[in-house]
């Protein structure tokens, strides 16, 4: 798929989730859509996936660390053919296998439990061991948010991942620069991350997180070290009135700016 | 019966643990263990001298370790995450409830020096709080094993069981108490020895302990029933109601807190299906004094002539309620 057909997945996986978002009442729609132009790319054009099969043992692993993004997964989900596109309707209403954060004994495509931050990292550094010691080809990829960066679960995480030398691993954050109550530079500024990440022992790539001409080419990209992405994302990206305020974490559109943020999103599809 | 207290055979569970993990390693090579850097206190030196590469150390990172735990399950692999079991617990017990219990990930948990193994190092090495924080858990059995015996056949089952596991071990020495050929069962506890008046209740390093107890009581002419109940989750609950019945009052005793341990475990269905007098024994929900494991049982009323002495003034609370 090219990039041009997966700008248009992602700008209808985005107007979706604004769907369900102002539908449910609640949701994480800032974070939703800097990630979003990633997921598409890896769920359209990288994965190596059968989503009638999401057990394969073969399939490559995506876990999405940022759990509270959940719905994004949920869309690009449904709109891969894991779950029904209709049931994300069904988003944070009583029993819903689609609650805040993903259950992966519940829905299928997912492979472990997130919500809390500095989770997913660790376990797919062991996805990425695992592939080692079995000899299996599959990639393991993670997304974690900028802030969630501020966890020292990842470091410890990093650091083994070039111990072990998991060429076969791909982090991506998403820095989009804002946490749920400030700007990362407010608060714990991590930032830059490249020589950080490097002084451990990886590769890194920085790129335009919500430019899909940059995002697959460095999702596609092989080395001999842990490989990470640095995303330069947009908070709220694709909705003019969202980007980059740290209000839209987790604020939920109006009656009104949910219409101009659908208008938006509609133009370009 | 025999001084089990003072006699020479006392075995190091965790000899038991890593002869049937290697043997486990041996037939299947999916079996791996990972460490924080507790190649020697885990007793790993074993199965890393024969699969290296599958002894995974990601270092003094229990965090870290627990997730690489869950990752590796999810790659096809049969891990079993070993450490201290304060640590491997009290560090990373978010991760245990996520990556582990929640995601109900096939890994196998094994808390190493459980309990006050390392009693002169003093609190921040006592684990007495595990069966609390794990027993809360959905998911996640919580197994004490009384002797390496039992060690043993708990590490043989856990390897055959689809789903997570904590396993608490200790490393200080405890007699053989079951037959050689015992078969774990979850949630089933053994009946060690019987009787009418009263009965005990332990696992891990409190069971032969309870046992010398009943022979003082014998003494005495009490006749007190002896259960070990390594499964702290699920409770088995038929054991305790019918102890709850036949014998009218039930002592318990744990290397571990006094709150929300086995004694708690067993109370909360005591309650609500079979009142009857109840005494928890353990640390008294406090940090504990420096000393040996042993000291330290003594010292909180846990050696055989105090265990008996408790049993005598509960069974007298029995009989004043008649």
């Amino acid at each position: 798929m090219q990039p041009n057909d997966l700008d248009r997945i992602a700008r209808q996986i985005r107007l979706r989730d604004l769907q369900a978002v102002f539908e449910a009442g609640a949701g994480h729609i800032g974070g939703e859509m800097s990630a979003i132009d990633i997921l598409t790319a890896l769920y359209f054009r990288v994965l190596r996936i059968w989503p009638d099969q999401p057990k394969h043992p073969k399939r490559d692993r995506f876990v999405l660390s940022k759990g509270h993004v959940a719905l994004a997964l949920y869309v690009t989900l449904a709109k891969r053919g894991f779950i029904p596109e209709e049931e994300i309707g069904t988003f944070l209403k009583p029993h819903s296998r689609l609650n805040g954060h993903p259950n992966c004994n519940k829905v299928p495509g997912v492979e472990t439990n997130t919500g809390p931050l500095g989770h997913g990292l660790p376990v797919a550094v062991g996805m990425a061991k695992a592939a080692k010691l079995t000899g299996a080809n599959y990639r393991t990829y993670v997304m974690t948010g900028d802030g969630e960066m501020q966890e020292g679960s990842n470091w410890e995480a990093i650091a083994s991942a070039a111990q072990f030398g998991l060429d076969n691993l791909t982090l991506i954050i998403d820095h989009n620069r804002f946490q749920q109550g400030a700007a990362l530079k407010d608060t714990n500024n991590l930032a830059p991350f490249p020589a950080k990440l490097e002084a451990f022992g990886w590769d890194v790539t920085e790129i335009n997180g919500n430019a899909m001409d940059e995002i697959v080419p460095a999702l596609e990209r092989r080395g001999e070290r842990p490989h990470c992405i640095v995303a330069h994302t947009n908070k709220g990206h694709g909705i003019s009135f969202m980007q980059d305020k740290v209000d839209w974490h987790h604020k939920v559109p109006n009656a009104e700016q949910y219409e101009i943020a659908a208008a938006e999103l509609s133009e370009a599809l | 019966m025999k001084d089990v207290i003072t006699s020479p055979k006392l075995h190091d569970c965790r000899d038991a643990f890593v002869a049937v993990l290697e043997r486990l390693g041996a037939d299947n090579p999916k079996v791996v263990a990972v460490c924080n850097d507790s190649v020697g206190s885990s007793k790993l030196g074993g199965f890393k001298s024969k699969w290296p590469e599958r002894l995974v150390n990601v270092g003094i990172a229990e965090q870290n370790m627990v997730g690489v735990g869950a990752g590796l399950a999810n790659g096809g692999l049969l891990p079993f995450v070993c450490g201290a079991a304060c640590f491997l617990t009290g560090r990373s017990l978010e991760q245990i409830k996520a990556d582990i219990a929640y995601s109900n990930a096939n890994v196998k948990l094994i808390g190493i020096s459980s309990g006050m193994a390392y009693g002169e190092l003093g609190p921040t090495h006592h684990s007495i709080e595990d069966f609390a924080w794990t027993r809360v858990l959905p998911n996640l059995p919580v197994i004490a094993p009384c002797d390496s015996i039992e060690t043993a056949a708990a590490v043989e089952w856990a390897a055959h069981y689809e789903g997570p596991v904590f396993l608490r071990l200790s490393r200080v020495g405890v007699p053989d108490l079951l037959p050689p050929d015992h078969k774990f069962e979850l949630g089933r506890a053994n009946l060690l020895r019987d009787g009418d008046d009263i009965t005990l209740v332990a696992n891990g390093t409190l069971t032969h302990r309870m046992l010398k107890a009943a022979d003082i009581l014998a003494e005495q002419g009490i006749g007190a029933r002896v259960l070990n109940m390594a499964t702290v989750r699920p409770i088995d609950v038929d054991a305790v109601v019918a102890a709850a019945r036949e014998t009218g009052a039930i002592l318990t005793a744990e290397e571990h807190s006094t709150f929300g341990g086995l004694g708690s475990a067993i109370a909360e269905f005591v309650v609500a299906e079979a009142p009857v007098p109840m005494k928890i024994l353990g640390v008294p929900g406090i940090f504990a004094p420096t000393g040996s494991a042993e000291f330290l049982l003594d010292e909180f009323g846990m050696s055989p002539a105090a265990i008996a002495e408790a049993a005598v003034a509960l069974i007298a609370r029995k009989s004043s309620r008649a």
